[in-house]
């Protein structure tokens, strides 16, 4: 497993795009087994929230800093070790299909996991094979969320996970939660939907 | 290193597998190269006389072709953002996809400019300086692509101000390239190619760093 | 709060100065030229042709600069994250590119009467060439991008990129009209300049350096204005 995180927290952050300031004087904390499900009207933040806990956006106000095993880590780069990504795109090459998509990660990220359990798990068995554009969104929807299990990290970002995913999808994506909950694991999800795996719940662009 | 070779073999397969830019590649140098003779007339002599630089103009066309997506694709479908989050560096992750390029044309264009050396009628004394030249240069035309492509990757038609901004970059290379086969057909040593190599060098050296810089600027 | 800090304190500051860099600029100009045209006497070899130098030789000197400037700016943009270098490394490149072909067209009005062509590969004026293609992809990739600060920034790595290359540029075009045996160099220097002739080219000199400043000055100031002024209209909504 990776390196354990005992708590994401933010504290004071303000984004800004353009001219346009979207929060400021943001602060929360997340602890190791919780899902923060992030809601919020259209061009709230919550994309830009988590591109800024990802460390892609840069931060000009506030600070965000995770408390791991080994002590604090406020920097950017440092932090991104330890977040698993689930965009709002899925990151898949079109010519290539799940498998070879997962193996391309497993192999940069440097992780070893059974990629045909994961396929298993997500459904997409019968479609490992196939090039990814011949897939659903739903299916590659799944292929993604089997590339952020394979990931093995510990804190989860996701930007509408529930996103284009039927029933069972959803169910899928509860159930991987779930189980990352119980590993000790944090995630933050953004969503328009009711998430049932998440703990707690906060609104952004309320104030 | 694992992690280099996993992006630098899934970028292979990529330009390699149907629809992908390698052929497409070669194809447009061969058919920039014989459009030239059908420009300045089928004069054998001539032709050997200026095919060095027309190799080369054809070579930096070529490369210049494929180079807008190398990032670009990355971006829209959202791999950029996980290859940032990888335990790769950028700058490791733009050294990669530089070699990936550069495998894909400039090796593959080196293989077959002797094919169209003798077109062109070049004495044999210069398809050395050819292959050598196009063989130490064609790096630094991926390199300083690749900083053109990473500095246009959210002009949404970046593939115009691209040759624009990569062609007086690698003017150098040119000059040295095509300098090395005047210089062999007229029997004179006159050390292009050491010229060429270190300019290439640098070139590779500085653009990993120029591509990250620019690669972070647009995951915001 | 963010921003405008430090670019109001360049506003005052170049408020008071502006119009005596300015005043400068015109009494150099004017200096340098009737120096030029009516003091110096006609070359012996190049008649009255060697008065363009006194207009192509300065524009020629702060083509270059104006480039070494925008690097220079786009290095304090890259670090420092200032907006105002941004701003300056920006305005900086349409004045370059300006007396870039400036100098390009002296430089071929001169070639006519001394080669019998307007246009020759001669390797002063290829370089010239390559640094106004510099300067074009320089403002074409600024103005592509619509985000400010993004648009800067990546601007900034494409002119340290150029800033790194130019040197090199020049040099490969110079070895490259060694080997090709292009026509021998008059613009370049050439024969020792008499004392005679140095005086205007320097009263030139500084004219036009002033008067980039000038220019520069005025441009870095409207774009400042204009900024503030979308920043406001942004803030309405």
């Amino acid at each position: 497993m990776p390196p354990h995180i005992q708590a994401l927290t933010v504290s004071g952050l303000a984004c800004r795009r353009g001219h346009r300031v979207l929060f400021r004087e943001l602060s929360f904390a997340v602890r190791a087994g919780e899902v923060l499900a992030l809601e919020g009207a259209n061009g709230a933040g919550k994309t830009s929230l988590l591109r800024q806990i990802a460390g892609f956006l840069a931060v000009e106000m506030g600070g965000i800093a995770i408390t791991s095993d080994t002590g604090d880590i406020a920097d950017a780069e440092e932090r991104g070790a330890f977040i698993g990504w689930l965009g709002h795109h899925d990151g898949l090459k079109p010519q290539m299909s799940p498998r070879e998509n997962l193996a391309f990660y497993t192999g940069l990220y440097g992780t070893a996991g059974d990629i045909d359990a994961a396929l298993g798990e997500v459904g997409l068995s019968r479609a490992a094979d196939l090039p990814a554009q011949y897939l659903s969104a739903g299916q590659r929807r799944r292929a993604a969320l089997a590339r952020l299990i394979l990931s093995h990290r510990s804190l989860w970002l996701m930007d509408e996970p529930l996103a284009a995913l039927d029933a069972e999808g959803k169910a899928l994506v509860n159930a991987a939660l779930e189980a990352h909950r119980a590993n000790g694991g944090i995630a933050i999800a953004a969503t328009h939907e009711k998430l049932d795996a998440a703990t707690a719940t906060m609104r952004l662009g309320a104030a | 290193m694992n992690a280099f070779m996993a992006l630098l073999a899934r970028d292979l397969r990529l330009a390699t597998r149907g629809g992908g830019s390698a052929l497409l590649a070669l194809a447009f140098f061969a058919s920039v190269a014989s459009l030239v003779p059908l420009g300045v007339g089928a004069d054998l002599k001539l032709l050997g006389r200026i095919a060095g630089g027309v190799l080369w103009v054809a070579a930096v066309l070529a490369s210049l072709l494929s180079l807008d997506r190398l990032f670009q694709a990355d971006l829209e479908d959202g791999s950029l953002d996980l290859i940032a989050l990888s335990p790769v560096s950028l700058e490791m992750a733009a050294a990669a996809k530089i070699a990936a390029h550069w495998l894909t044309t400039g090796l593959a264009l080196t293989l077959v400019a002797p094919l169209l050396g003798l077109m062109f009628n070049i004495p044999e004394s210069a398809y050395g300086a050819l292959v050598a030249s196009l063989l130490i240069g064609t790096p630094a035309l991926s390199a300083a692509g690749a900083i053109g492509a990473a500095l246009t990757l959210s002009v949404r038609r970046g593939g115009l101000i691209l040759p624009l901004i990569v062609l007086p970059l690698v003017s150098p290379v040119v000059i040295f390239g095509a300098g090395a086969v005047i210089a062999a057909i007229d029997g004179m040593a006159n050390g292009a190619l050491w010229l060429l190599a270190a300019f290439s060098l640098g070139f590779v050296l500085l653009a990993p760093f120029a591509v990250a810089a620019a690669v972070r600027l647009n995951l915001q | 709060m963010f921003q405008y800090a430090n670019p109001k304190r360049f506003m005052d500051l170049s408020g008071v100065l502006l119009p005596y860099v300015a005043t400068a600029a015109g009494l150099f100009l004017i200096a340098g030229f009737y120096l030029g045209l009516f003091v110096s006497p006609r070359d012996y070899q190049q008649g009255d042709t060697v008065r363009i130098m006194f207009i192509h030789v300065p524009a020629a000197w702060v083509a270059m600069m104006a480039y070494g400037m925008m690097a220079v700016a786009s290095i304090f943009s890259l670090v420092n994250r200032h907006p105002l270098a941004d701003v300056a490394a920006r305005t900086a490149a349409p004045l370059g590119a300006l007396f870039t072909t400036l100098a390009l067209i002296t430089g071929s009005l001169w070639g006519k009467p001394m080669w019998g062509t307007y246009w020759v590969w001669d390797a002063r004026l290829t370089s010239f060439l390559l640094l106004l293609f510099l300067y074009l992809g320089y403002s074409a990739l600024w103005n592509a991008i619509e985000d400010e600060v993004r648009a800067g920034r990546t601007a900034a790595i494409l002119a340290i990129v150029g800033a790194v290359n130019l040197p090199i540029i020049h040099y490969s075009v110079e070895w490259w009209t060694t080997l090709h045996q292009g026509e021998s160099i008059l613009l370049s220097g050439g024969p020792k300049i008499a004392p005679v002739f140095l005086w205007p080219l320097f009263a030139m000199a500084f004219g036009y350096t002033l008067l980039f400043f000038t220019l520069w000055t005025v441009r870095i100031r409207t774009e400042i204005l204009e900024r503030r002024a979308r920043a406001l209209q942004m803030a309405e909504h």
